[in-house]
């Protein structure tokens, strides 16, 4: 049963917990953060800015910059613990069986090389191949991700492409030795929205090819458009989770909720853009119970004093919350802490 | 309700997808053709930025005049002409001759072979181990970094004249003591310089993004950063070659460079030094070769810049 599980899930992030130093013992930016990204489907990662989205692809990724690091729990690719390998074991795995798309084009290409060459280089790192031979596989990846005369454009340099043909080398580099696993790390927040459809339309067309993409993003409408599952993050926790249907129909948690409506619509009509109060707390002072609760609309008194922990309340959609139903706070009944404590 | 909202932001984007045929993305970059030869680069060079093309000229004539010494003059290096002492410029001697008698000209040429090569060789050589000193300490930091820091300050703190002095007297003079005397004096701010460029460049997305297809440290080090520090690295070795003349000229005249009869621009500089009044050109004649070599790989050094980087390439 468990390991139908992991050939199913590519990738399988275990209480992943990740912190960065501080005066006072440690910030926590990733809080056993749970979830998995099956094949052949497009899992999404959302939240706002600062909550550990990016963190997360980059544990993953090992990434992390120096004086982060990870703290506790597992990574798995395909059931092997990325965690507890060697350094350089991870990196070969890095580019052949997972690679990572960056937010903006601009500046993740080296400004000067080829771009056909930094395609190319992916191949040779973990083939061994002639030149020739990565070439061809380079152009015939540029071609798959869309480039327009691939031959042409090998030669050119980053700079003399637009944007979303500069998106199109990276995905062709991420994508180039086949890898199972394409985390996507807002790969189209620096793009406009023409070019932002057709990027996530291509990642769609990865994705029914049979790899599995987490995309993160905090544009909910990137997310309902290609995703499959979607977990929200708020202040290093996953507080949702659930697939993409249930999320946007039922949605549970106050934070995804209040998400949902805050998002500006042309059809609308209305003029006021309602929003979240608040702000992002501080993650070196997180408030006690809940990290949501100062700006949770429907908070208890349970809220402050309680951490939620995850909870499932239907199959495959998990809350990080103790409100039950609207209409009835937690704290006013006991029933909660039942729950709780059975979890 | 939030059902309703879903559609609707699926269907805006419906809306603003793009119509089937397109933009075309071609349109939108920029169309530079095909790959570059080193002769095309040479080229645009010289279209661009005539005067460091004329530079280039310049420094190839020198070079050109130095392996043709011998042929282009009747004279050797050292022949004494005691008769024809401290004689103006005239048709056996262009140049005039020297308190020795030896033609100007003559020695001037010689000269360049010194001048040109401790101008060139030993700044390479301190570019070469400053730059991967530098990109080291940058790339690795922690103690790679303290130790090759630290020795870099080393240098940057001694007396650079002192140092010259203790290796040029302990090992004694010679072409290649003054070529180990400035390497070892110049690599410590051209490692300074690559730290600086590294560090900024470590923290780069390309750097990570090459990082995140599994490319091992030293290639990332050889094909994302160093290049990456090249114009800085050219502008500051165009700097430093004319540095490396004046040096040179400096350690001769203390006695610990080239010894006479031998030349050096700098060693006739400083000889001439003594008949400026009846002889004017025993100093002038040198000082200007000086002059147009220093100037020439600054400006060669100024279009090389613009030409290699492609951020600055002309659209």
């Amino acid at each position: 049963m468990k390991e139908a599980l992991i050939q199913k899930e590519v990738l399988i992030l275990d209480g992943l917990c990740a912190g960065f130093p501080a005066r006072r013992g440690e910030v926590r930016v990733l809080d056993h953060v749970s979830l998995s990204v099956p094949k052949g489907k497009i899992t999404g990662l959302v939240g706002e800015s600062g909550c550990g989205k990016s963190m997360t692809a980059r544990a993953v990724m090992n990434l992390i910059r120096h004086p982060g690091r990870v703290t506790g729990g597992r990574i798995l690719l395909e059931g092997r613990d990325l965690l507890s390998m060697r350094k350089k074991e991870r990196r070969m795995l890095q580019g052949r069986e997972m690679a990572m798309i960056f937010q903006d084009p601009m500046s993740s290409l080296n400004p000067v090389m080829k771009v056909g060459k930094q395609v190319d280089e992916a191949v040779l790192v973990h083939e061994h191949v002639t030149h020739a031979e990565a070439k061809r596989r380079t152009l015939e990846m540029l071609e798959a991700a869309g480039v327009p005369d691939p031959e042409r454009r090998y030669h050119s340099y980053p700079h003399q492409l637009s944007g979303g043909l500069r998106q199109r080398i990276m995905i062709a580099m991420a994508m180039v030795c086949r890898p199972k696993l394409l985390i996507a790390d807002e790969p189209t927040t620096a793009l406009d929205v023409t070019v932002e459809a057709q990027i996530l339309d291509l990642m769609k067309e990865m994705s029914a090819k049979g790899t599995a993409v987490l995309l993160i993003s905090h544009n909910l409408g990137a997310i309902a458009r290609v995703c499959d599952d979607v977990s929200v993050m708020y202040a290093g926790k996953i507080v949702e989770q659930a697939d993409i249907c249930t999320l946007f129909d039922r949605p549970r948690h106050p934070y995804t909720r209040g998400l949902l409506s805050a998002v500006s619509s042309l059809r609308d009509g209305s003029e006021v853009l309602s929003v979240i109060p608040g702000h992002v707390p501080n993650l070196a002072r997180l408030p006690a119970g809940c990290s949501f609760s100062p700006r949770c609309s429907c908070r208890g008194k349970e809220c402050m004093e309680k951490t939620p922990e995850m909870r499932e309340i239907s199959p495959g959609h998990r809350i990080r919350c103790l409100w039950e139903e609207p209409g009835k706070k937690p704290g006013e009944k006991e029933l909660e802490t039942e729950g709780l404590a059975a979890e | 309700m939030l059902r309703k909202k879903e559609k609707q932001i699926v269907s805006d984007f419906e809306h603003r997808k793009a119509d089937p045929a397109g933009p075309s993305e071609i349109s939108e970059a920029y169309d530079l053709g095909e790959a570059e030869t080193f002769g095309k680069l040479m080229l645009r060079m010289f279209r661009e930025n005539k005067l460091s093309a004329v530079s280039l000229l310049v420094i190839l004539l020198m070079i050109l005049c130095t392996i043709l010494a011998p042929v282009l003059t009747p004279y050797g290096e050292t022949d004494m002409d005691l008769l024809n002492r401290l004689q103006p410029p005239s048709g056996d001697h262009w140049l005039g001759t020297d308190e020795g008698g030896r033609d100007v000209l003559t020695r001037l040429l010689y000269g360049s072979r010194v001048s040109l090569m401790v101008g060139i060789v030993p700044t390479l050589l301190s570019m070469v181990l400053g730059a991967l000193l530098g990109v080291m300490a940058g790339y690795f930091g922690q103690w790679t970094d303290t130790v090759i820091m630290r020795l870099a300050d080393i240098v940057l703190a001694f007396p650079s004249m002192l140092l010259a002095m203790v290796i040029m007297y302990t090992l004694g003079g010679g072409l290649f003591n003054v070529f180990l005397t400035l390497t070892l004096m110049n690599w410590g701010s051209v490692a300074r310089i690559a730290r600086s460029e590294t560090l900024r460049l470590k923290k780069s997305e390309f750097v990570e993004a090459a990082r995140s297809i599994g490319v091992s440290k030293w290639k990332i080090i050889f094909r994302h950063i160093l290049p990456n520090c090249l114009p800085t690295l050219i502008v500051l070795f165009t700097l430093n070659v004319p540095a490396a003349i004046l040096t040179e000229s400096s350690l001769s005249f203390l006695g610990l460079g080239i010894q006479p009869p031998g030349a050096s621009w700098g060693l006739m500089v400083n000889t001439g030094r003594q008949f400026l009044y009846n002889a004017p050109w025993l100093s002038f004649v040198p000082s200007a070769a000086i002059m147009v070599a220093v100037l020439s790989f600054n400006f060669l050094g100024d279009g090389l810049r613009d030409v290699l980087d492609p951020r600055l390439r002309k659209q």
